[in-house]
């Protein structure tokens, strides 16, 4: 059916929501990219097959429905019932048929898949009352983990498209972009720009054409806070998008999405279509007049083209390299007019604000850096997964509160904010709150929200080294001090790593991290020696201990390490078993011996071994 | 007309002029590796850098390519600060670990006192700066057949999929425009090689001496409206016959005179 006018729109949503309460229960079995990874879409399959075989009240194959990322990745696949929000987790395909019988038939809970809380095994029921969601506030992921992505009907069923019904329909562009001003919403890609001034300056500009881009480009290591959204929820970056389509007077655009992400292309175009097809998309969006069509550009993978110019430059079908910004791409973007390129976070933000004012938004987090930011939690912390908190919150809260930790009792070490380009923040500055401008000022950055925790057994020499391969070979190498630079940067690095630098080495590298920040032509290798300096200015004894003792702290570099078995051992033969090159040989319940000239420094025996009885030196 | 001040020196430029141009046309010694007249700057090289104020920044100032930054009124621009001077050392320095042979970059390197370079020098390098100058001339030139291929530092200039390029018209623009003289090209009986392609020499007619290449007239012909017999007889019989002809007219002249 086509919504040609806001009063269509109102009736269609109450349609929906009167199909959705023919159901009393809803089966949402999480389809995100980590619980598809542990075989979900299995579980779904079988779950449909029960259903439809069985007859139970309230309950049907109608009311099973596959969402994006439900959040909590670390113990997925997670299957949610509503309305109770009970919460599965690490089900397998097995566990399904229980599910039906005990939950959906006879209304009781199946107690070994429930979550347990690691710290007092207290067993949790709802979902929102876990440590780990109870702690976030979710905006721009709102819908995410919640509706069924390829039904637009859910989405209007859960007020999608009301923000732009409620733009086109009384509101002028200048009041849409009054709105966002006020709410002090900053770009969610990293460069933190606010949103309202670069949408002025782009409708103040005289132009026949103008370009409303989305930025779905997430390169960064560790981050899929993008993904999770275009894949979990493509409708609110579509509605963003035409939001910011009429507040600047754009009529077409492109949602540029890396190749690397399937589903999310997938998914966007679905949504494009389904959206079409509605009528909110297109000629005459919703009977207003208003005409604004987007179509996806898909990237070829390049971390780079996540730059604004390069991204504009791919989009034209150029070699997507960046290019010098003395005039910026809001005012001479893509093929030289006025463009808007915002990430697909802020989009999603974007329907929210207009329906609940940017008062408050602005409320929510802190001054200059308002509203809420989603992360991606990665790394050596329990609770791995998407989460959006309010802004200032602080990092502690952030690991410890809603990450759970450091698993396996282990010590904190460092986080590493803002992907490659981000820095490593040290244990004293767990405290400081998350916001734009806090984790720069601590040589760090916002960056789009990857967050990857480190414990102690993590070297922080060689955390620089693999962040600086990455941006070598992410580089564009257009510019000098970038494909140069960084190379070098890396190549000293990696001396280090293999206790074959001189102090020296340090001072040069410093100098040169200077020169590469202020004089690379783009974002990433202004940004690109962040990892080096970052780490070098708060784990400097680590740096100075590989050189002058010639030593890795943490246990990692190999040419620095050596591996023994102590009076621990028990004799247990799995360090036997692992080792990939027979160093290892003894008997069962007898002390193992490692022969260290043909250990090969791999760490297996140390991983593997439960007895604390293999050291590194 | 604005008005910018160049090491505490007011000047007048026009407007839309880039920095670059400017401090040259002023006197002013700024090094740069990728930067031609024929050619559209794209502030690769990074050497042409100076730094860059205004009275109302307060102090704060920026680094920016001259090549790329247009004039604008008020503009207060240093180009030989500590710091800008630290930046250019530092791109030779790496520059001369990429292209130790080159000898463009050593002399560079050693007005700026660099004469070993502080870093590893870079296996199998072939002396390219990835200035793209020779990228962009043959897009001047409408051809595009060759561009930059791959992305950091394993980024090289070739033709497309590193086959004998079917754009290229053999006409040496970009050999003659790189300025560490590395893209490799022959002439051997009658025959130019370059980027691997292979293209007939035009012979004269006269003397036999060999001319250009067949596709690079076919391309002069079709685009600038040159007829063909132009490209028929070689540049030294031309002004051989032109001298021919003159000495007959000054013959004639003088006979008349006597």
């Amino acid at each position: 059916m086509r919504i040609d006018s806001v009063d269509k729109l109102n009736h269609w949503r109450e349609k929906c929501l009167k199909k959705r309460a023919a159901q009393k229960r809803k089966v949402l079995v999480c389809l995100g990219p980590g619980c598809l990874a542990s075989g979900s879409d299995e579980i779904l399959g079988e779950l449909k097959k029960i259903l439809s075989e069985k007859k139970i009240k309230g309950v049907s194959v109608e009311s099973i429905k596959k969402t994006g990322c439900h959040g909590l990745c670390a113990r997925g696949p997670l299957v949610v019932i509503e309305p109770e929000g009970i919460f599965y987790s690490r089900v397998k395909k097995s566990n399904v048929a229980e599910i039906v019988e005990t939950t959906l038939e006879k209304g009781e809970l199946v107690e070994k898949l429930l979550y347990k809380d690691p710290s007092d095994e207290q067993t949790i029921v709802d979902y929102k009352k876990i440590p780990f969601y109870a702690r976030q506030q979710r905006i721009s992921l709102r819908n995410v983990g919640q509706i069924d992505p390829d039904d637009i009907d859910d989405y209007i069923a859960s007020g999608g498209y009301s923000a732009l019904a409620r733009a086109l329909n009384g509101m002028k562009p200048q009041e849409v972009i009054d709105e966002i001003s006020r709410s002090g919403l900053r770009g969610r890609g990293g460069g933190g720009f606010p949103t309202g001034r670069k949408w002025a300056t782009c409708a103040g500009i005289d132009s026949d054409i103008r370009y409303v881009l989305c930025n779905g480009d997430e390169g960064d290591p560790g981050a899929f806070m993008d993904r999770c959204i275009m894949e979990g929820d493509p409708h609110s970056v579509l509605e963003g998008m035409i939001i910011c389509a009429y507040a600047v007077g754009s009529r077409e655009g492109y949602i540029y999405v890396r190749e690397e992400y399937p589903l999310a292309v997938v998914n966007l175009q679905k949504a494009i279509d389904a959206a079409h097809e509605r009528g909110l998309l297109g000629e005459n969006i919703m009977g207003s007049g208003f005409t604004y069509d987007a179509r996806i550009s898909r990237g070829g993978g390049a971390f780079v083209c996540g730059e604004s110019s390069a991204l504009m430059k791919s989009v034209a079908g150029e070699i997507g390299e960046p290019r010098a910004k003395y005039i910026r791409s809001v005012v001479r973007g893509l093929h030289d007019k006025p463009t808007v390129l915002n990430n697909v976070e802020t989009f999603a933000t974007v329907p929210v604000i207009i329906n609940k004012g940017g008062d408050w938004f602005a409320s929510i987090g802190t001054e200059t850096s308002t509203g809420t930011k989603a992360f991606s939690l990665a790394g050596k912390v329990c609770n791995t997964g998407l989460i959006e908190v309010p802004m200032g919150i602080s990092l502690r809260e952030i690991i410890y509160d809603i990450g759970g930790g450091i698993p396996e009792g282990r010590e904190f070490k460092a986080v590493q904010t803002g992907g490659p380009s981000g820095g490593c923040l040290p244990a004293d500055k767990l405290n400081l709150p998350v916001d734009f401008d806090t984790l720069t000022e601590a040589g760090s950055m916002m960056g789009s929200g990857g967050m990857i925790v480190m414990d102690n057994r993590t070297c922080m020499v060689d955390v620089a080294r693999y962040f600086l391969n990455f941006l070598v070979s992410e580089s564009c190498g257009k510019c000098v001090p970038c494909r140069e630079g960084l190379y070098q940067l890396h190549g000293l690095c990696v001396k280090i790593c293999e206790g074959k630098a001189v102090e020296e080495s340090l001072a040069l590298m410093e100098r040169l991290s200077k020169v590469i920040q202020t004089a690379s032509l783009c974002g990433l290798g202004q940004s690109g020696p962040n990892p080096f300096v970052s780490t070098v200015s708060y784990f400097r004894d680590e740096y100075l201990a590989h050189i002058r003792d010639e030593k890795c702290p943490a246990g990692i570099c190999r040419d620095l390490i050596t591996y023994t078995i102590n009076d621990k051992c028990t004799g247990c033969l799995a360090c036997i078993e692992v080792c990939p090159v027979d160093a290892i040989t003894g008997e069962k319940k007898i002390k193992h011996v490692l022969d260290q000239e043909k250990c090969t420094q791999c760490g297996s025996c140390y991983a593997v071994c439960k007895f604390e009885a293999v050291d590194i030196e | 007309m604005v008005h910018i001040t160049i090491n505490g020196k007011v000047i007048k430029a026009t407007e839309g002029e880039m920095l670059l141009s400017v401090i040259r046309r002023h006197g002013i010694e700024i090094p740069a590796l990728c930067h031609h007249e024929a050619i559209e700057p794209t502030g690769n090289c990074r050497l042409c850098m100076v730094e860059i104020t205004r009275e109302e920044w307060d102090g704060w100032k920026k680094h920016v390519t001259s090549c790329l930054y247009p004039v604008e009124e008020g503009l207060i621009v240093s180009t030989h600060t500590p710091d800008v001077i630290e930046i250019r050392k530092t791109i030779l320095d790496l520059q001369l670990a990429n292209c130790p042979d080159s000898e463009v970059i050593q002399k560079m390197a050693e007005e700026y006192g660099i004469y070993k370079t502080s870093y590893e020098v870079v296996p199998e390098g072939d002396n390219c700066i990835m200035c793209y100058a020779c990228t962009r001339i043959c897009e001047v030139l409408g051809r595009s057949a060759i561009s930059a291929v791959g992305r950091g530092h394993r980024k090289e200039i070739a033709p497309p999929f590193g086959a004998e390029p079917p754009d290229c018209i053999g006409c040496l623009a970009c050999a003659q425009i790189c300025p560490t003289d590395v893209i490799p090209w022959t002439d051997r009986d009658n025959t130019r090689t370059i980027w691997d392609r292979k293209f007939e020499l035009i012979s004269c007619k006269e003397c036999g001496r060999q001319t250009i290449a067949r596709e690079f007239a076919d391309y002069l012909i079709e685009k600038r409206n040159i007829p063909r017999e132009y490209f028929e007889i070689c540049d030294n019989c031309k002004r051989s016959e032109l001298a021919r002809k003159m000495g007959e007219i000054v013959a004639r002249a003088q006979e008349v005179a006597i």
